[in-house]
């Protein structure tokens, strides 16, 4: 990452305080002026905007665990959003620089220059960046770039009434989570772990990262995402050598009598 | 999909790995390129870059009759590829963004320039068949060499190009990638001069399809062996009928090259036509793999806990 102006901005959801409310996914769409996308009926509990897209920056997912009636039953509820990695795929792969890092350290998609090609789409390791039916450039969670500038929270932090979203520096963040990790696990909530805080995992560690009370693909996160552009010196050295092969392949075609 | 977001699968079907999933629904997004333009965009490029090459062995070898149809069919392919891809981009009109930089972490982004030089040269190459370009001629000759050496990076780049996602079948293949798609473009370059080439002249064509054939089967049965459950997505459903009807095709293809490729104008013609539509296949199979590995969570979630468990251990 670049030198950062200001210092680096993030969430932490900590999804132990999400009642469910979709007060942020309201807030967002109203704020960002996202287009409407569907008024579906999935089936999958309260969940109707189903997750991530263009049109749907924060999604909260509604997880049902046990039986209503033997005692054991649980609610899960979570507001998904864009990570804004440290290492960003979506970033990496954009062939017209669409994409850049903010000097907040967050993620954001210039619609004025993104010409759809839809790279970022496949890249993502979370799933979160996608295409507009009918405008064909990709959209996503910007963190409230404008907001920011202002001096202002994004809107979906300021939205949350339990204070599930917290926006705030990513450090002052960690400290803040792996604090109330350890408060929930002397009152007996094993479950608690933290989700994209790591600096060394796959993605370098998200800006926006999350306390969860299951595993993470339970709420349809993965559970060990990767940049691939990690890998990407590599390829392109199979890539050198199996050109190279090919013009052998070709050179050797000629070899031998008519 | 499932009924619950817990876990599920313990139950119902033996071997099969435990895993859970938000209602079943997918994490990774299914990627938004239509199957028609990219995949014809990676068979085209494919065909093209390989037979820039072959082209001008033909060329320097003296075989005019070989050099002439691969020169044509690499601009054409070229051409129509670049359509393609301009046709997928949800902002067609903003093609030239993509050469405001260039940027080495974006593997469409160094295809885009490694294709804006060598389309030109491939371009003039053709045309030196087509009109008499007078005191131009060195120009021809430049970009058939151009394109000669050009076009093996245009048939391999775009195995990294899809290999760089988190689409599971394509980045769990990520070693593999540039040579299945070395091999396929090998044999089509191959078979197009087989289809184009008088029999007097299509040896190293012959050979070429061998070679090509032999290098595409074995990457991808690497692949496939080397990418864990994921193979499952190269073996069911539409893309395993496309990896099927390109392997089918292949071995076709060499046969009749090997058995009478060189007496029988027909049976050349037959096997080059076998061996374009076994890379076309090849392309469509991989494609849609990558689809199919996208749509279902397992194949993210179970290669990824893998993972895990082995760096834990």
């Amino acid at each position: 990452m670049g030198t950062l102006v200001e210092s680096r901005m993030g969430f932490f959801t900590d999804t132990s305080l999400c009642i469910g409310c979709k007060a942020c996914e309201v807030a967002c769409k109203e704020w960002n002026q996202v287009p409407e996308d569907g008024l579906n009926f999935t089936g999958m509990s309260f969940d109707n905007s189903e997750g991530l897209s263009a049109d749907t920056w924060r999604h909260v997912a509604f997880i049902e665990q046990g039986k209503p009636d033997d005692g054991d039953f649980r609610w899960l509820m979570s507001s998904d959003v864009c990570k804004h990695c440290t290492h960003a795929a979506c970033l990496d792969v954009c062939p017209t620089g669409a994409l850049f890092r903010t000097e907040f350290g967050t993620v954001v998609v210039q619609e004025d220059v993104c010409n759809g090609c839809g790279y970022c789409v496949p890249a993502c390791p979370y799933g979160v960046i996608d295409k507009r039916e009918g405008d064909g450039r990709v959209w996503k969670c910007t963190l409230c770039y404008d907001r920011l500038g202002e001096g202002m929270e994004p809107a979906c932090a300021k939205a949350c009434p339990t204070n599930s979203i917290q926006f705030g520096e990513l450090d002052e963040l960690r400290e803040r989570a792996s604090g109330r990790v350890e408060q929930l696990q002397q009152a007996g909530v094993l479950d608690a772990r933290l989700y994209g805080h790591d600096p060394n995992d796959g993605v370098g560690g998200d800006g926006a990262f999350f306390l969860l009370l299951d595993e993470p693909e339970v709420y349809g996160l993965p559970p060990d995402p990767v940049a691939t552009t990690r890998d990407l010196p590599r390829m392109w050295r199979n890539a050198a050598i199996a050109a190279v092969g090919l013009l052998g392949a070709v050179g050797a075609s000629f070899a031998g009598r008519r | 999909m499932s009924p619950r977001g817990g876990r599920r699968k313990r139950e119902s079907v033996v071997q099969e790995a435990e895993f859970s999933s938000y209602y079943g629904r997918p994490i990774v997004k299914e990627p938004t390129w239509k199957p028609l333009d990219i995949a014809s965009y990676l068979f085209l490029g494919g065909l093209a870059g390989a037979s820039s090459s072959l082209a001008a062995g033909a060329q320097l070898s003296g075989r005019p009759g070989l050099a002439r149809p691969l020169k044509l069919g690499a601009a054409g392919a070229i051409s129509l590829s670049l359509v393609a891809l301009v046709h997928d981009l949800g902002r067609p009109a903003r093609f030239l963004n993509m050469l405001r930089v260039f940027k080495p972490t974006s593997p469409m982004s160094v295809g885009v320039w490694i294709v804006s030089a060598y389309a030109p040269a491939a371009g003039v190459a053709a045309l030196e068949e087509l009109v008499s370009l007078g005191r131009l001629r060195p120009l021809g000759k430049l970009g058939a060499v151009g394109a000669a050496l050009l076009g093996p990076a245009v048939a391999s780049y775009t195995g990294v190009l899809i290999s760089n996602t988190a689409t599971p079948a394509w980045h769990e293949g990520h070693r593999e990638m540039p040579f299945v798609f070395v091999g396929s473009a090998a044999s089509a370059a191959a078979g197009l001069g087989l289809l184009g080439a008088p029999l007097a002249e299509n040896a190293p064509a012959r050979r070429l399809a061998v070679i090509g054939t032999v290098a595409e089967l074995t990457a991808v049965t690497l692949l496939r062996r080397r990418v864990g459950i994921v193979a499952e997505t190269y073996r069911d459903g539409r893309a395993g009928m496309l990896m099927r009807a390109a392997e089918a095709l292949a071995l076709a293809g060499v046969a009749g090259a090997i058995g009478a490729g060189h007496r029988s104008r027909l049976v050349a013609g037959l096997s080059g036509a076998a061996l374009l539509a076994a890379s076309a296949c090849a392309r469509f199979g991989i494609f849609e793999a990558g689809r199919a590995s996208a749509r279902d969570p397992k194949y993210t979630v179970i290669p990824q806990r893998e993972r895990k468990q082995a760096e834990q251990r």
